[in-house]
């Protein structure tokens, strides 16, 4: 583990702004003349000037409230010490960081934090990444002089994916604003007043009495232990430890480009084989790919549109359009919740990991002649959603739950530390067939956009017979960052079977972050736009994004992340879904026919209204 | 006369009535910024508190999730989403009424109606509640019901005090 903990306010979107037309502010920080771009924040002007400001509730572009005070300063003129995180840049600004009384009035402000704060530091989960301990460290707290009633104390085990301790809360309010401005959900909000005063759901219940969709983005941006992912990693071990049980795994693809981060790696390391190398290491049975059902999904999810398509364009008959994807646990739960009438939309086609967990238990133990009940399969996800997902009365098409424990990004890295493992000298190891073969389609489901650009290539082969017409094969347009993209395409010529989408065009778009859903579903319900296929991700840049990776999650760690996918798709022989050799032989030999009766049974499922709560 | 027996309302409205007068109060507020608290107030002259159905029809017409507006209603000590009594008897407990025996008074008054300070008689027609002197400390010890404020009171009087509302 690194020593130092990753604290998530780095000056790079403001840096990310120089040059394009902005104009540069120059200013004084600590006798140092810096020039930012105007807009910059005080504290991130001294960051970029090479001095780190201690910070709290801040969250760059997120979150900009001043609430919690760590972050003061001396501003030369100024009779109040100021809040440098929620203070722009202006011309000629004398700023002072470390004077005698910014350093008292920054420790006063912390030792008050920590006094009504349950600092059970040893024991905790987060020690190791705590962001609070990491600023207390930091000041060189020694003694605290203020003794008094702790922060209230709900223990909140309600949920399937997120367990929450406000003894440990330290009302910085971020996971209210993740919650609410990001993810348009609101599950969290501030109740009571005063010392009384918690972040939590209505009137203080358990979580699961209000809408939360379980992604994770809380416990994500949360710099204390007060949210946290339910912990899987007592349950794997014991299955790990039982003779009786063969223990296998899959993991997503996004872990390969984050696990890295676990062990001090930089943003952006892909860790493919060192993680083949660990998990082996730990004593699974089989070290399997979520991947090789994410090209599934691709087959059977890109079917289905073609039938709805089929069924609109050929048959006249009423269909459910826009498809939207349903790879995403977060995004159902959220539509179950909300868009009752969107849910014919949904496609039908399960989750990759719920895929895995049905063909695990039927067609892979049936290979290999084990009993389902005697498999037991782990998945590794960066989603605290997909904890949920497992435990869904739908997903046990194999007559028991398909699968049985999901660990988080965070939760695998914690398993690898605690067994001892050096990560960073692992050698690379393949994974084990046939489940864990795949192509550069399935990488690329990872980052916003990749599902709908891995359907997109599948899709224009099978209808047009022609090579896929983008540079790299990548769709430019649905890539990056942007919270809504879009884009059309023209089908020139099809095959006789695809006929009639000849002329055509597709129309396609992507959301990440459930409250750009909110916005694309919106435009869409009004008639202002329309589409044939949505591809929506709850997490802000995709799973690459997910409430269970690393912390911290900025938009330049997202980048890099994105980066590592792009260049383990490029770096694959196989790019297309369809053309994975694995899964032709899954069809052949076992499956039948892409929306078939087995893959209806095994592959797809349904949706439940859910109204406000639950 | 079927009336309630207070006014001239008519007789106690029925839920779906109630339902509507809190649809045309959330219709008038629902592009108004800053809406919800209105609404709340309203919503509790309605009903008389801020039952769980109707937060739950709140959130839904302002489009705001039910943890929002309980943050709110829980922020304000004016709402109440327990059933209120008809009437609201606020004990001072200010330090002129304290050393006047305002805690007798309050014992008393517990006695009687056989609630803690904050619950509502089971006939719904008291409800306890404790102030930070009332402003009335040359008349100590004081307390309200409702608008009216009564003065030096003693225990014996509570019963007859009580009684002026039944
Ligand atoms: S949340 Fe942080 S400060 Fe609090 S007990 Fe855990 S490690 Fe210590
Ligand atoms: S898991 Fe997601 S929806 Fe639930 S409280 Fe956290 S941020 Fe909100
Ligand atoms: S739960 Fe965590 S993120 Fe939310 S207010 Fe408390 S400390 Fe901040
Ligand atoms: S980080 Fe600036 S006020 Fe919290
Ligand atoms: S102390 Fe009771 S009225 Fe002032």
């Amino acid at each position: 583990m690194p020593t130092t903990t990753v604290r998530p306010s780095s000056p790079t979107d403001a840096a990310a702004r120089q040059g394009q037309g902005v104009s540069m502010i120059k200013l004084t920080i600590d006798h140092c003349e810096v020039v930012v771009p105007e807009g910059t924040s005080v504290l991130n002007a001294a960051r970029l000037a090479g001095i780190r400001i201690p910070s709290l509730c801040y969250l760059e572009g997120v979150h900009v409230v001043g609430g919690c005070r760590v972050c003061l300063v001396e501003v030369e003129g100024a009779k109040a010490l100021q809040a440098s995180c929620s203070m722009p840049v202006s011309e000629g600004l004398k700023i002072r960081t470390a004077t005698p009384k910014v350093r008292a009035a920054r420790r006063t402000v912390m030792e008050l934090l920590l006094s009504d704060h349950e600092g059970d530091c040893q024991t905790c989960v987060r020690s190791h990444d705590c962001e609070f301990l990491a600023e207390a460290r930091d000041l060189d707290i020694r003694e605290l002089h203020f003794t008094g009633a702790k922060h209230r104390r709900i223990i909140d085990q309600s949920t399937p994916a997120l367990d929450r301790d406000s003894a440990k809360c330290i009302m910085c309010r971020r996971c209210i604003t993740v919650c609410s401005d990001i993810q348009a959900t609101g599950a969290l909000w501030a109740q009571d007043r005063g010392f009384e005063c918690v972040a939590a759901p209505a009137f203080g219940q358990m979580l699961d009495r209000v809408a939360c969709v379980q992604c994770g983005q809380c416990a994500a941006v949360c710099p204390t232990a007060a949210i946290t992912e339910k912990d899987h990693i007592e349950r794997v071990w014991a299955a790990l430890s039982d003779p009786a049980k063969r223990v296998i795994v899959q993991t997503a693809p996004a872990i390969r480009a984050g696990l890295g981060e676990c062990f001090g790696l930089p943003a952006g390391s892909l860790v493919t084989g060192k993680m083949s190398a660990a998990l082996r290491r730990l004593g699974f049975d089989a070290v399997f790919d979520t991947n090789f059902t994410a090209d599934l999904t691709i087959i059977e999810e890109g079917t289905e549109l073609l039938m709805r398509l089929k069924a609109a364009l050929v048959d006249q008959k009423p269909v459910a359009l826009p498809q939207f994807t349903s790879c995403c646990p977060g995004w159902i739960k959220f539509a179950e919740h909300n868009h009752e009438d969107l849910l014919p939309n949904l496609s039908t086609a399960k989750s990759p990991q719920q895929m895995f967990g049905a063909l695990a238990k039927t067609y892979y133990a049936e290979s290999i002649g084990c009993r389902p009940e005697d498999l037991y399969v782990v998945s590794v996800m960066p989603c605290t959603a997909k904890k949920f997902e497992a435990q869904r009365p739908e997903m046990n098409a194999s007559g028991f739950q398909d699968v049985d424990a999901v660990l988080t990004t965070r939760e695998l890295g914690r398993m690898i530390t605690q067994s001892g493992l050096d990560f960073a000298v692992l050698p690379d190891e393949p994974m084990d067939q046939p489940m864990g073969m795949s192509s550069g389609a399935a990488d690329i489901f990872a980052n916003t956009g990749g599902v709908m650009e891995a359907a997109l290539r599948t899709v224009w082969c099978l209808v047009t017979g022609q090579p896929f017409p983008f540079e790299k094969l990548h769709v430019t347009p649905i890539e990056g960052l942007e919270g809504v993209k879009e884009m059309a395409i023209t089908i020139p010529s099809a095959v006789p079977e695809w006929s009639f989408l000849q002329g055509q065009t597709l129309k396609v778009a992507v959301a990440h972050g459930l409250a750009n859903a909110e916005k694309l579903i919106a435009q869409v319900q009004s008639g202002q736009k329309a589409y044939h296929f949505i591809e929506v991700m709850s997490c802000p840049g995709g799973c690459i994004g997910g409430g269970g990776q690393p912390r911290f999650t900025t938009n330049e760690v997202r980048r890099e992340r994105m980066k590592a996918i792009f260049a383990e798709d490029e770096g694959k022989e196989v790019r297309m879904s369809h053309e994975n050799p694995a899964i032709a032989a899954l069809y052949e030999g076992f499956l039948g026919a892409p929306l078939g009766e087995k893959s209806h049974h095994l592959l797809h499922t349904r949706y439940h209204p859910r109204g406000m709560h639950h | 006369m079927n009336g309630c027996g207070v006014c001239s309302c008519g007789g106690p409205a029925s839920d779906a009535d109630l339902m509507q007068r809190l649809d045309e109060t959330i219709g008038q507020y629902q592009s108004v910024p800053g809406g919800l608290i209105p609404v709340l107030q309203i919503a509790q002259g309605i009903y008389g508190h801020l039952p769980e159905p109707a937060l739950l029809r709140i959130c839904s017409g302002l489009n705001k999730s039910y943890s929002e507006v309980a943050g709110v209603v829980s922020f304000y000590s004016f709402f109440s989403t327990e059933p209120r009594g008809r009437h609201t008897i606020r004990v001072c407990l200010g330090t002129a009424c304290y050393v006047r025996g305002a805690h007798r008074v309050l014992a008393g008054l517990k006695q009687a109606l056989g609630i803690e300070v904050g619950q509502t008689t089971p006939n719904l027609q008291f409800t306890l509640e404790v102030a930070r002197c009332l402003g009335a400390c040359g008349i100590a010890p004081a307390c309200m019901v409702d608008s009216v404020v009564h003065q030096s009171i003693k225990p014996n009087q509570i019963a007859s005090i009580l009684q002026s509302y039944e």
